[in-house]
């Protein structure tokens, strides 16, 4: 058996020679070039070209502007689309827009023989806007008389949504409740996967081939045929190997542009590859959350009331919109749910870059601001700040009153105590507290709840197939996609397990093409192994059911009687090896009398959903007087049920940690407050962790079984970043005192708050 | 604009070749000679995708001209598999440490660590991360790009 071994990756010998293909290296030499022209103002409209000087660069094939493309607005969220028009995703966006609405918009395109032809007739086009004044901040965007950014939404504000747990009002009055208050803010950061947003189209007869560096192929079929207005048969979406995606790739980005451009070409190949500058200002950005928490504790450190407030700047398009604030605020009753519980949030339009999906959705977010409050609270009260996690947080059976997410397996109390041992909490916090000079220690911790995939909220479904082929070999396919994370690897270890072939006689296609792959929604929500690794069990049963049916023609035997074992049809009574797999597929292909291609394919309709769980411990070095932070020990400990790559899994956690440390330390996106542009767009002035400053990554496992998931196994992909920045921010406060509510902790932030605290002058 | 010709060795092979002289080594290692390990992850030298060897040293191609190849030695990733195809140690450590996710830096990444596991000297952890801290991972967190380079580095050391 595979599954819970370490096996290597299945691309990893593609990914060492250089072999391995992606978007760009499959674009055809000698193919036509697109290049956007973007908006140099953050609100307003613009009024006319002048395309005449353009035009006449040698190599230009056509220019396209806002005033070309259809009158069709349409949604870019990688959600499974909703058939109830209540819960669609919002359509605010041509493919180029008149109505510019943040300093980087879509406003025309260039196609040229060559990229320099393409770049030299963009910075010929002259433009004329009328301006309006911009609305940056949430404040400012829900202030009477703002900007109005999409007429569709008159105050700015997308969604208000609200909850309430058990009975607040009541809750508060309890005598000899203990009130902490604070409010905690969250900075705007990218993906920075490696390989840019790039995609190239081109037609066969009638259909618009679409290849592209997605996360969600099938989902990007379906919003390019919205944003054209032509049916799901007309695209097909081709996804080769991809260089990382986090959640920026659960978009539609380039493509349904691109599906377009080459429509107005005569069906020619066109390229569309973003620059890195383009990758960092027009695709998406992790959401800046502002929070304000309130928590009604009583003396013994259980919780009596809670409350959140929250604000979401979306930016200038829904994206996602407001499905990720309600994930944090959801998260925040579900993480600790003792008590009343009230969560109010808003996603508010302003005129700075669009926010979507990354990595843990929300939830990093929330992390910070929930965590941080929790070891407040812990100072506030006088209590030990991993007992007061221990006495609120979440149960095994726990049922979420709102979305009825059941806790089926928990190991959190197990990574807290294995994170605790590892850091030696005891000791250490012992040992520095006597420190008081300029160079000061600290310890911190952080939990995490995250749920798996996005039952009950939307669609979780999934399809796989497999073939048999005539040496017994199984080739694997299925909707659900490689964006790096091992997903290949996993399925086809799921795959070899299940069928009961060995894991080289697995072979997977890692390529997706919508036009042949089985259904999936794709990359998001560490969904994969959870609702297609059902698929992959159930479409490998039916496989096996296949090949013993044809076995027992074969041999005359009951099929009840024989099961296929490491490549052979055993029979179960007696244990004896009859026929290998090898003979029964020849068999089954070019027998005379009853030829028959065994192949199976299944969906699996997953109606479930289960949490993860995991903590960070973080032991850190403060220098107060550089104002810099050091982090000299640091473990990540997550239940993520069964594990079914230990290696894979490490990197998962590794790779997570790393994206957390950045998001804690140094990562944010600045822009300029008067126009709104993007100021740090590149990986110089944008502070992406190096090999130097990242230490040494630690990470354990506890693997309670989960008896939903196919394996036992629940959400693993995206929650490692999530623990990481309040940890550190509590290790913080440990070692100086001073409670820092907002991140990046960088040298210039902390230089104010050790200010503000009187530790510099 | 005129093409000029360069002389240079690629992968071991000698190697005449008619180029625009306004390109990057990457853009004519990519689209003229097709060795598509080069990625292209910025275009100005921040990101070390496009990293390859010139005379044994490591360059972001994507801002080395590829006109002053010209006389000189140029390795990328293909060159590291041999005719049989078979791979070199440090390709094989990256596979068995887990140090290869979406791939895309991979190739930077090897060709930036050959400098360290093919000298005299030997780097600890902390000289192997400041010497591959031109290269950016986002996957990995670098811990078994790490491992892999400082397990190569040793087993060359050692003979084995």
């Amino acid at each position: 058996m595979v599954v819970g071994k370490p096996v290597e990756r299945v691309d990893a010998f593609e990914k060492v020679t250089g072999r391995a293909k992606y978007t760009a290296d499959l674009f055809p030499r000698n193919a036509l070039i697109a290049k956007v022209m973007h908006s140099t103002i953050a609100n307003g409209k613009v009024l006319s070209f002048d395309l005449d000087e353009a035009g006449k660069i040698p190599g230009v094939v056509k220019i396209l502007t806002c005033f070309d493309v259809p009158d069709i607005q349409y949604p870019t969220a990688g959600h499974p689309w909703s058939t109830e028009k209540k819960h669609q995703d919002i359509s605010d966006r041509k493919l180029l827009n008149q109505r510019v609405r943040f300093y980087g918009d879509d406003i025309a395109v260039v196609i040229a023989e060559t990229e320099i032809a393409a770049k030299q007739a963009l910075a010929l086009i002259q433009v004329k806007y009328e301006e309006y004044p911009p609305v940056f901040t949430v404040a400012d965007a829900m202030k009477p008389g703002a900007t109005v950014i999409h007429e569709e939404k008159p105050g700015n504000v997308i969604v208000h949504s609200q909850y309430e747990v058990g009975k607040f009002d009541n809750a508060i009055t309890e005598p000899g409740l203990i009130k902490v208050e604070g409010d905690y803010h969250t900075q705007p950061v990218q993906h920075c996967h490696i390989e840019n947003a790039s995609s190239f189209a081109y037609m066969e007869g009638d259909k618009i081939v679409v290849v592209s560096s997605t996360q969600i192929p099938h989902i990007v079929r379906r919003i390019c045929t919205q944003a054209l207005g032509c049916s799901f048969g007309q695209v097909k979406i081709v996804k080769p190997y991809i260089g990382g995606g986090f959640g920026n790739k659960q978009d539609a980005l380039t493509e349904p542009l691109n599906a377009w451009l080459t429509t107005k070409v005569g069906g020619r190949c066109v390229g569309l590859f973003y620059t890195r500058e383009e990758t960092f200002v027009c695709t998406r950005i992790r959401h800046a959350m502002d929070f304000h928490i309130v928590s009604y504790v009583r003396k013994d450190g259980t919780f009596a009331a809670r409350s959140v407030e929250a604000y979401s700047n979306q930016g200038a398009y829904a994206s996602h919109a407001h499905a990720l604030v309600a994930n944090a605020v959801n998260a925040f009753r579900m993480m600790y749910p003792s008590g009343a519980i009230k969560g109010d949030a808003y996603t508010v339009y302003t005129n700075l870059q669009t926010a979507g999906a990354m990595r843990a959705y929300g939830i990093p977010q929330i992390g910070f601001a929930l965590e941080a409050h929790i070891d407040d609270v812990a100072k506030a009260v006088g209590i030990d700040r991993i007992a007061i996690r221990e006495k609120n947080m979440m149960q095994m059976g726990y049922v979420d009153p709102i979305t009825t997410i059941t806790c089926h397996s928990t190991g959190l109390q197990e990574c807290m105590n294995k994170g605790r041992n590892f850091i030696h909490w005891d000791e250490k916090q012992k040992e520095y507290a006597k420190e008081n000079g300029p160079v000061r220690h600290g310890i911190g911790m952080a939990i995490f709840c995250y749920k798996t995939g996005v039952y009950p909220i939307s669609l979780e479904t999934s399809a796989c197939r497999m073939v048999l082929n005539q040496d017994g070999t199984v080739p694997l396919q299925r909707g659900a996609t490689e964006i790096g994370q091992g997903a290949d690897t996993v399925f086809s270890q799921m795959c070899a397990d299940t069928v009961g072939i060995p894991l080289e006689s697995v072979h997977i296609m890692s390529t997706q093409d919508t036009d042949i792959t089985p259904y999936d929604t794709g990359a998001y929500a560490s969904r994969q192994t959870y609702v297609c690794g059902m698929a992959v069990k159930k479409t490998g049963l039916a496989l096996k059911k296949k090949i013993c049916e044809f076995a027992a023609y074969m041999l005359k035997k009951d099929e009840s009687d024989l099961d296929l074992q490491d490549n052979w049809i055993v029979h179960t009574v007696s244990n004896e090896k009859l026929i290998s797999l090898a003979e029964v597929a020849m068999e089954a292909c070019y027998s005379l009398s009853n030829s028959h291609h065994i192949a199976a394919e299944e969906t699996h309709h997953c109606s479930d959903n289960t949490y993860s769980f995991g903590v960070c411990f973080a032991d850190i070095e403060v220098d107060i007087p550089l104002c810099k932070i050091k982090v000299n020990n640091i473990i990540n400990v997550h239940d993520s049920g069964t594990i079914i790559n230990p290696m894979l899994a490490a990197g998962q956690v590794h790779g997570g940690m790393s994206m957390g440390l950045g998001y804690g330390l140094l990562e944010r996106m600045v822009y300029d407050p008067k126009t709104g542009r993007t100021l740090d767009d590149n990986m110089l002035d944008y502070k992406l962790m190096t090999a130097l400053d990242t230490p040494e990554l630690n990470v354990e496992f506890v693997e309670p079984k989960d008896p939903t998931g196919p394996f036992g196994n629940k959400a693993l992909g995206e929650p490692p970043v999530i623990p990481v920045a309040p940890a550190i921010r509590n290790a913080l406060l440990d070692a100086t005192g001073v409670a820092v509510d907002a991140i990046p902790l960088n040298p210039e932030h902390l230089f104010f708050e050790f200010k503000k605290a009187g530790l510099i002058k | 604009m005129d093409k000029q010709k360069i002389t240079f060795t690629l992968n071991h092979v000698r190697r005449e070749e008619y180029i625009d002289p306004r390109a990057s080594l990457s853009e004519v290692l990519r689209d003229q000679m097709e060795l598509t390990s080069v990625k292209h992850g910025c275009n100005v030298g921040e990101c070390g995708a496009c990293t390859v060897l010139v005379d044994g040293e490591p360059f972001n191609s994507c801002i080395y001209l590829a006109i002053w190849v010209d006389g000189k030695d140029v390795l990328t990733l293909e060159g590291l598999t041999d005719i049989d195809g078979k791979i070199s140690d440090i390709q094989q450590a990256f596979i068995d440490e887990g140090a290869v996710q979406c791939g895309f830096c991979t190739p930077g990444f090897i060709m930036s660590s050959l400098p360290i596991i093919e000298s005299e000297k030997t780097f600890s952890r902390e000289e192997i991360r400041k010497q591959i801290s031109g290269n950016f991972c986002r996957c990995t967190g670098y811990e078994t790009i790490v491992n892999a380079i400082e397990k190569t580095a040793k087993a060359r050391k050692s003979g084995k």
